[in-house]
Parts: C-alpha cells; sequence; structure tokens
C-alpha cells in the first residue's frame, strides 16, 4: 500500500513532481428523480481513481446545485438525471453557471437521455454524456482527459 | 489564461467570492508559484474567529454544525464552514458529503461552505486548511467553523489550530464517553453533548463533568489564581433545537477570553508555531519528492533488499534536494 | 421423514464419487469446465449437479403442497389451474384522460388487472404547478393533484369489476383517499373494491428515495391504510411490501427478500401495537417482488420467501388463519437487466424471467418492455410484453402442474439454503437493533450499494456478460425504434384543471378540513384516513394535503452511504 502523500504525487508539464491538485467532482441529483445506484457507483468510482467527490444528495434544485459547484470551485459538475427532465434542468444550470461567471465548469450528464436531445444538449455546453452502461473506467478517463484538455485554470 | 493570483487576491479583498474559491483551489494545489500570493491573504486575515470542532463518528457533529450556522445567521453575522472528511488510504481520493447536511443553508449569501479531503494529512487537518480559513477571513467572514473528522488520537490539530476548540460527544455510542476513548477529552474548550432529547444524554454529561473535574488542571491561570477559563459542558438536541443559543453565547464568551487575555496571546502563539512548522514539512515534502523522484524508486529497492539502509539513503536525499 | 427411502444416503454418496472419479474425471481431461467455480447471480456456489443427497436436511413437511402450511409450493391448492395469474401492465402517463385511454386500450388486448404508475410530483407529494414540478408533469407516469384527476383515469372503467393497482408510496394514502371518494361518489361498494397500493414507505428509505416525512410518522400513516381496509375494504390490498426496488437499487436477491421480510416484520409490529387482532388484517398484506436473471435461483428465491414468511406469521406473530401465513406477490421482470443496444434481445430477457416468475408461483406480472432503456413504453412495446405472458399461459401448458420445479434436487437445496439465510439476515438485524435503526445507520443501504458497485465492476471487466454492451457488442449499431413521445400540452392542461378545481371548490371548508387533519396528525392513536376522505373530496389537492402536514412534521434527509 503506497503513501498516500505519493499516490496523489504527478508529474507536471515542466517536469516538476508535485503534489497533484486533485480532481474535484460534484455529483448532483437536480430535481425529483430518485434513482442513485448509478452516481453512487460512479462516486465510489471516481473516488478509487483518486478524485475528490462532492455528492449534494437528492432532490436538489439547479441554484442550490450551482452554487454548491461554485463554492467548492470543482472541475466537473457531474448531473445524474433518469426522469427525462433533462431538456428543463440542463438549460436552467447552464444558464446559471454563465450568469455566476463559472462557465469553465466542465459539465457532463449522466442516466438516461434519449439519443434525439443530445446534441441538443452538448451545444448548450454539455462536454460529455456518459448515460446508462457507460464502464466505471471509461467515466474516469473521460474526466480525466476533460480536465487535462481544458488545462491549468 | 488563468487570473494571476495576485489579482484574485486584489478581488478577494474586496470580497468577491468566486475569488475566494478559486484561491481555494490554489492553496490546495499547492503550487509554490502562489505561495506569496498566500503569505499575503495569511497577513491580511486576522478577523475572523476561528472554531475547531471534531467528535467520532455518529456524534451528530453535521447536524450540530448545520444548526449552528442557522443560528449564528440570525444575529446577521456571516460564517464560513470548512469540512474536512478523510481520504482513501488505498486511492487518494474521497467522498465529501457534510454539505449534504446544509443543504438549507446553500442559497444563503452569509453562508459558506467548502469540503476538503484530509489527503495524506494525518491529524484529521486538510493541509490547506488554515489557508482556506485565512482566505474565508480575507473575504469579510466573522467565523469560520471547521469541521474535522475525530476519529482518534491523532485528531488534535484542530486544538492546535483553531481559536475554540469545540468535542461533541453523543449518547447511547458506548459505555464510556467517547471523547475520552478518542483521546480528545483534553483539547476542548467546549465540551457538547448533542442528541440530548434522549434519556441518557443526562448519564454522559455527568459523566464528562466528571471526567474533566478529575483532569490535571493545566489551564491558564488569573493573578488571583483562578482558571482564565473553565471548560463547560453544554447539552444540544439539534432535533429540538435546544442548547443551540446557549453553545453560540458560550463561543462568543470564549472568544471574549481568548481575545482580551493570556489565554489568546498564548493561543495566536502556539497557532502560529503549528503553522511554521506544519507549512515548512509541507514544503519540506514536496520539495523532496520533485527532487528526489526519478532515484526513489531505485533507492527504495536497494533497501528492501537491504543493500543499504534507510538511514544513510535519506541523508544522501536530503542532501539533494533543492533549496 | 427424509426423501431417501430406497437408498441409503451412504449407497449414493459413494455413488456420486465413483461418478465423480471415473465418468467426470476422464471427460474433464479433454474437455475443462468454463470456470474453476460457478455460482448464482446472487452468489451461492453451485454444484456440477444436485442429487437426493442434497435434498435430506429439507423436512418433507416444508415442501409441504401447495395451498398448505408452509406454501412453499404455492398459496393456493389449484394455482393457475384455476385462474391464470393476473396480467397486470403498468401505465402512466400525461393526465388522467391520457392514462384512461391507454388503460381501455390494453384491456381490449387481453389485460386483466390495471396498474398505475404516477409522475414524479404526484409520488413526491408536488402540485403540478409547483416549481418543483417543472418539466416532470405527467412525464413518467399519470399526473394527479385532486379527485377530478381520479375520476378522468377510471372513466368508464368498472373498478367493482377490476382490480386496479396503484404504484405509490409516501402520498399512498392521498391516493387511497381518492380512489375510495370516487367509490363513494359512483355508489360502489367499498368492500366489493380488490385491488391494491404500494404504500411501503420502509424500503423508499432503503432504495427508491420516494419519501416526503421522516420515518416515524411515515409508518404511522402505512399502519393506518392496514387498519382502514382492515375494516372497511375486505378485498384490498392496502400495502404491497416490496423487494423490486431493492433489487433495483442494485441488491442480491437474497437481500431483496431478505430486508422486504425485516420491514414487513415491523409493519406487523406496528399494527400489533394498536391490539388489532394478526389474522384480521394479514391475509390482505401482499408483496411485490423482482424476478431477475438467474433463472433457477429466482424460483427457489419465490419458494423459500414463501415459507419464511408463513413461519414468520405462525410462530412469532401467532396467525391462526392460513391466510394470514400464505404470502401472495406481485413480480415485474428486472428492468436492470435491459440494456439499449441491441434492444430487441429484451424481449428474450423478459420472457425467460416471465416464465421463472410463473414456476415461482406469481399471482400478478409485469412484463416489461423493449423500450425499457428508453423511455416510458409504447403501445407497441407494451403488447408485445402482453403477448410474452399470453404464450406461457396458453401454448406452454406450464400453467397447467403446480409448482413444476418442486421435487428438483437443486431447487429444493436452493430453496433451503435461501431459507436459512433469510433468517440468518433477520436475526442480524434484530441484534443490531430493528430495521428502523439500521436504516437511520445506512445498514441495508451500505449492503444495498456495495452488490450494486461489484455488479458495475463485474460487468467491466466481462465477469458479467451482457449481450450487446461486453460481448457481441455491436459498434455501429444505429436505433430505429420509436419512443413514447412526451406531450408539451400535459403540464398546461393538467395545471388548467387544477386552478378549476382550486377556483370551484369551496376553500373555506378545505382550510377547516386541513386544521383538522392537523389534530388528527398530532394524536397518533387516531387513524389518517377519514379526514383525507373529507378532504380530497372537498377538492383539497395533494400538495394541500402534503404541505399542511410537512409543517408538523418536517422532510426526511437522508445521510447516504456508498
Amino acid at each position: 500500500m503506497q503513501s498516500v502523500y505519493s499516490l496523489l504525487c504527478v508529474k507536471k508539464h515542466d517536469g516538476r513532481i508535485l503534489m497533484s491538485s486533485p480532481i474535484r467532482v460534484l455529483l448532483a441529483k437536480v430535481g425529483l428523480d430518485g434513482h442513485d445506484r448509478g452516481v453512487k457507483v460512479v462516486a465510489r468510482t471516481l473516488r478509487d481513481a483518486g478524485m475528490d467527490v462532492i455528492y449534494t444528495g437528492l432532490h436538489r434544485t439547479p441554484d442550490e446545485v450551482v452554487n454548491a459547484a461554485i463554492q467548492e470551485d470543482v472541475d466537473v459538475l457531474g448531473i445524474s438525471l433518469l426522469s427525462g427532465a433533462h431538456m428543463t434542468i440542463c438549460p436552467k444550470i447552464m444558464a446559471l453557471l454563465e450568469e455566476k461567471d463559472a462557465s469553465d465548469t466542465i459539465v457532463v450528464v449522466g442516466g438516461v437521455v434519449p439519443d434525439e436531445d443530445v446534441n441538443a444538449l452538448k451545444e448548450m455546453g454539455v462536454k460529455e454524456l456518459l448515460l446508462q452502461d457507460t464502464p466505471p473506467n471509461k467515466i474516469v478517463e473521460t474526466l480525466q482527459r476533460l480536465v487535462d484538455e481544458r488545462g491549468p485554470r | 489564461m488563468p487570473i494571476p493570483s495576485g489579482e484574485l487576491v486584489a478581488r478577494l479583498k474586496k470580497g468577491d467570492l468566486r475569488a475566494a474559491s478559486r484561491l481555494m483551489s490554489r492553496a490546495e494545489a499547492h503550487d509554490e508559484a502562489t505561495l506569496a500570493s498566500m503569505g499575503e491573504i495569511y497577513k491580511s486575515a486576522g478577523r475572523a474567529h476561528i472554531v475547531g470542532l471534531t467528535g467520532v463518528p455518529g456524534s451528530g457533529k453535521s447536524t450540530l454544525v448545520s444548526k449552528l450556522v442557522e443560528t449564528i445567521r440570525n444575529d446577521g453575522r456571516r460564517v464560513g464552514v470548512i469540512a474536512i472528511d478523510p481520504s482513501s488510504p488505498f486511492s487518494g481520493g474521497s467522498i465529501l458529503g457534510d454539505r449534504i447536511r446544509m443543504t438549507n443553508l446553500v442559497m444563503d449569501e452569509g453562508v459558506y461552505i467548502r469540503s476538503m479531503a484530509t489527503r495524506g494529512s494525518t491529524g484529521g487537518l486538510a493541509r490547506s486548511a488554515l489557508t482556506a480559513v485565512d482566505i474565508l477571513d480575507v473575504a469579510g467572514f466573522d467565523i469560520v467553523i471547521i469541521e474535522t473528522v475525530g476519529v482518534g488520537q491523532d485528531e488534535v490539530e484542530i486544538a492546535q489550530a483553531s481559536h475554540s476548540t469545540i468535542v461533541v460527544s453523543a449518547p447511547g455510542l458506548g459505555d464510556d464517553v467517547q471523547a475520552i476513548k478518542a483521546g480528545i477529552l483534553e483539547i476542548a474548550d467546549i465540551h457538547v453533548v448533542s442528541k440530548c432529547d434522549r434519556p441518557d444524554s443526562n448519564r454522559t454529561i455527568t459523566d464528562l463533568k466528571t471526567m474533566l473535574a478529575m483532569g490535571i488542571n493545566i489551564a491558564i491561570k488569573d493573578q488571583e489564581g483562578r482558571p482564565l477559563w473553565q471548560v463547560p459542558v453544554v447539552g444540544t438536541s439539534s432535533e429540538r433545537g435546544e442548547g443551540i443559543d446557549t453553545l453560540i453565547q458560550t463561543i462568543d464568551r470564549h472568544r471574549d477570553v481568548h481575545r482580551s487575555t493570556q489565554l489568546g496571546v498564548e493561543r495566536m502563539r502556539r497557532i502560529a508555531e503549528y503553522r511554521t512548522f506544519k507549512t515548512a514539512e509541507d514544503l519540506l515534502r514536496s520539495r523532496f519528492f520533485d527532487s528526489t523522484n526519478n532515484r526513489l524508486n531505485a533507492t527504495v529497492d536497494r533497501i528492501a533488499k537491504r543493500e543499504l539502509d534507510p538511514f544513510t539513503a535519506s541523508t544522501e536525499l536530503l542532501s539533494k534536494v533543492a533549496f | 421423514m427424509s426423501v431417501l427411502n430406497k437408498f441409503s444416503p451412504g449407497e449414493l454418496q459413494q455413488q456420486l464419487e465413483l461418478w465423480e472419479e471415473n465418468e467426470v474425471s476422464s471427460f474433464l481431461k479433454k474437455q475443462p469446465e468454463r470456470e474453476n467455480d460457478f455460482f448464482t447471480l446472487g452468489g451461492f456456489p453451485v454444484k456440477r449437479t444436485y442429487t437426493a443427497l442434497d435434498t435430506q436436511d429439507t423436512p418433507l413437511e416444508d415442501i409441504g403442497l401447495p395451498g398448505q402450511y408452509p406454501f412453499t409450493r404455492g398459496p393456493y391448492p389449484t394455482m393457475y389451474r384455476s385462474r391464470n395469474w393476473t396480467m397486470r401492465q403498468i401505465a402512466g402517463f400525461g393526465t388522467g384522460e391520457d392514462t384512461n385511454n391507454r388503460f381501455k386500450y390494453l384491456i381490449s388486448q387481453g389485460q386483466t388487472g390495471l396498474s398505475t404508475d404516477f409522475d414524479m410530483p404526484t409520488l413526491m407529494g408536488y402540485d403540478s404547478d409547483h416549481p418543483m414540478s417543472d418539466g416532470e408533469v405527467g412525464r413518467e407516469g399519470v399526473a394527479i393533484d385532486t379527485l377530478a384527476d381520479m375520476e378522468a383515469l377510471f372513466d368508464e372503467i368498472d373498478l367493482e369489476k377490476i382490480s386496479v393497482s396503484m404504484t405509490i408510496n409516501p402520498t399512498a394514502w392521498i391516493l387511497l383517499a381518492m380512489y375510495v371518494a370516487l367509490a363513494k361518489r359512483r355508489g360502489y361498494d367499498l368492500n366489493k373494491l380488490s385491488g391494491t397500493i404500494q404504500a411501503d414507505i420502509l424500503k423508499e428509505y432503503m432504495a427508491q428515495k420516494e419519501y416526503i416525512y421522516p420515518i416515524a410518522p411515515s409508518v404511522r400513516i402505512v399502519r393506518d391504510c392496514i387498519t382502514y381496509c382492515a375494516e372497511h375494504m375486505k378485498r384490498y390490498n392496502p400495502i404491497n411490501i416490496s423487494g423490486y426496488h431493492i433489487s433495483e437499487a442494485g441488491s442480491s436477491p437474497l437481500h431483496e427478500v431478505a430486508f422486504t421480510m425485516a420491514n414487513a416484520i415491523t409493519y406487523v409490529e406496528e399494527v400489533q401495537k394498536t391490539g388489532m387482532d394478526v389474522d384480521s388484517y394479514a391475509p390482505r398484506l401482499a408483496f411485490f417482488f423482482v424476478c431477475q436473471a438467474d433463472f433457477f435461483e429466482e424460483v427457489a428465491k419465490f419458494r423459500a420467501v414463501r415459507r419464511v414468511w408463513a413461519k414468520i406469521m405462525k410462530e412469532r406473530f401467532g396467525a391462526k388463519k392460513p391466510e394470514s401465513m400464505r404470502l401472495r406477490f406481485h413480480t415485474q421482470t428486472a428492468a436492470a437487466s435491459l440494456t439499449k443496444p441491441q434492444y430487441k434481445v429484451n424481449i428474450m430477457r423478459t420472457t425467460l424471467q416471465a416464465l421463472s416468475a410463473v414456476l415461482g408461483g406469481t399471482q400478478s406480472l409485469h412484463t416489461n418492455g423493449m423500450d425499457e432503456a428508453f423511455a416510458i413504453p409504447t403501445e407497441e412495446a407494451m403488447k408485445i410484453a402482453l403477448r410474452t405472458q399470453q404464450v406461457i399461459a396458453d401454448e406452454t401448458n406450464v400453467a397447467n402442474v403446480i409448482d413444476p420445479l418442486g421435487g428438483s434436487y437443486y431447487v429444493e437445496n436452493l430453496t433451503s439454503q435461501y431459507e436459512q439465510k433469510i433468517f440468518e439476515l433477520l436475526d442480524e438485524v434484530e441484534e443490531k437493533g430493528g430495521t428502523i435503526k439500521l436504516i437511520e445507520e445506512g445498514w441495508f443501504q451500505k449492503h444495498i450499494a456495495d452488490f450494486a458497485y461489484e455488479t458495475a465492476l463485474r460487468k467491466q471487466n466481462g465477469q458479467k456478460p451482457v449481450i450487446g454492451v461486453n460481448k457481441y457488442v455491436e459498434e455501429d449499431e444505429k436505433f430505429d425504434i420509436e419512443t413514447h413521445p412526451y406531450d408539451a400540452t400535459t403540464a398546461e392542461r393538467q395545471i388548467n384543471r387544477l386552478k378549476e378545481v382550486r377556483k370551484t371548490r369551496d376553500n373555506k371548508k378545505v382550510e377547516q378540513l386541513l386544521d383538522q387533519l392537523l389534530e388528527v396528525a398530532k394524536d397518533e392513536t387516531k387513524n389518517i384516513m377519514p379526514i383525507t376522505i373529507e378532504l380530497v373530496d372537498a377538492g383539497a389537492t395533494m400538495g394541500d394535503i402534503v404541505e399542511k402536514l410537512r409543517t408538523l412534521w418536517g422532510t426526511y434527509r437522508e445521510n447516504p452511504v456508498f
């Protein structure tokens, strides 16, 4: 078992080895949908990949989630939706992030979203959709890639 | 392009919470490039009262913090909460769930909640917790509560880092008062027994008072030989909303004593000492890893085979650390 | 008396060992087995084959006969030979009228019982015009705010002739009140009404997470539904104690049934406190389980839980009537096992699960649509699902013999193992302080989350094959499926009716009744049903009732475990 310290060190772009900044992810269940099996599996997966995961619990509103995302200065905001209400909830969240000057937050959506809505969500700024049956390791890789691509902030 | 830290600090001083949020992340990232800014923040801080809160899991800490914050808000003071949870020793990651108990406070502009993981730190405090406190201080928060994990004798750092330390116990979690078991009895400025709606809570309060009376009296005394501060036991019930006002009054009383007497002077010195050592230790550790990394694996292999001993090896490695 | 009459166990054991040494051994040299060890989906190790030796520890009277204690082989002596299981496909979307049309369609296609799904606002106690309801009105189920909506829902449907199941939990008592108020308006005899509300609030805290109030008042509401129906609605099942959701949240089959039993015990204990005789209400306690993918395990699971319940009712609660001891259940095939890729394969999955449920002796069955992973089902998907049941019922003859798998060495052995493990878990729950305490501590939730996580990892590494997802994957699959569309006018139509009701009702009366509701709620010995029936009859909305009680009881906030 490695020491936590050495687990958390990474090589920076300039070659230095430093304690990594943790990737901070907020996982949100928004609206009335109570299905949390998936979001909990994702939380464990991300933790096991060395990330810091903040879970805000069930039945939250877009306002509450965005405020939390900003206070926690998360790299990624992951919204889990299985209720079909994504076309109501996601625009609200994207608008709030813009309004509060936090559009550099990477937004991803998980759960169940019909194919015909995927493009619309991407157009409004959702970076990736990680829907049902996405293997846990793919979720980790995707988030790491998205944070890497974004670069330092 | 990332906004330079200096610019963020300027915004922070004007109360910009977005800047506060970003600065906390940079503090956690531990990048030496931001040290100067962290130093400036430190020097500008000093107004806020820092309350450390610890207790074993199941003691009702989080709910208590949530009730405390709600009640403090009633008199208009701005409250920050740094909620610390342990990082997984296997992966270094964490699940931070303390916010959930405080969701009704998210929309209040006068409340700021930040979750942090310990990330290898063993004293119960996250490495950058105190910098985060400074940041909230400069942003204009009146009280900052640090809520730590509190599972054992390691968790005493909180006492070295805060102005007022609260230890929370709950009735019914075992035969003895958990504070004793956890070795954190002595660090408290204020003991709280939560869940006082339970019938066995009186016994817990009595036990605590007895233990405290029996403890070695190392309290700082005034000229007449009386302790400047007598550690009280406050009973609370988050469910019924009882005892919270008393607790806040007690915290305020302690703050007054802290600010007006020798108690505070000694405490502040202890905190400064703690921060100096901690910061230096962190700096040393990170530079050590940076300077030795390409050699470390090979060295460790040799030590494992007993070709080399750890004492010689570390002296040699340390000599290579760039300063 | 054991199954072994003619042979001695010793002789059989020898025979088995010789077989392993000879036939098996030589065959393995040519063709090794696929795995070193085999397990059921629930993690029970399984042998190469089973013999009479594997049933020698099961007392013959534990196997018994259908319709006789301990009901392992079925709750009724003639089962499907008298009447098939109820084909009960769930339906619900849009407004009352929209769902009413679907009901009529399904009845015309041969469905024999109705099952209603409600939208999220209705499930969670919000009126359709509440901010939390935005985007969710009539989407995942039918929107019900007032009695007027109920009237539209059951328009032209004779409730005395067809049984109606309502999948509703924290607000179940309100829906029941509406059902009763509607029945009274139509002049039905309440004792002729047959149907059920799910109303199992404990599994919500554990698994499905549809809850409003804290645990204690919520359990009291369930108790009130049970006692009210025992006195006024003799044919009605006031609760469906459910394992389905526990399984869907990720639990193993064993935990599904064991946790359901733990909840059932808690409810019975709660009603016992009122002094009501157990035999006067227990016969109407009903259950709801999943039928998952491991074909024989599920059959064993059903048989085991029947035996367990019978023993609990007799030995622990002193029930005297056989009707109090026989467990009757509705089954739904496992939605969690269905996939989006190659979705038509879902039809085969559902067929096998349905067969498993029938062989397990279910009283009522919902088969999922192939479009489960996309949206709520289309008419076409439901028709195929219904036909699946009809093929089993009419073309396979499995319904002509009761418990045909009874006596199978494997199934009897696994049944007994399940029984044993269920009782062990129930003892553990008892020792640790009881169901409610453990819910608060997250004990059940942790087990569920752990199995869910393990399952995700096993799917990821291929240990758990899922065709289309990690096996026989089609990279360039194009989806040409038609899914059920959401009618964008739903919210407006629904809210219009809501506003109309609010305008035309006697608001003063509703206010008064709401105050009375609070008084009744404060007195734990009073039954909340009568006042609620009055309220809905006077035009109170669900939101009116829920919010009023929230001022007294507050909102439940969970402590999530991972």
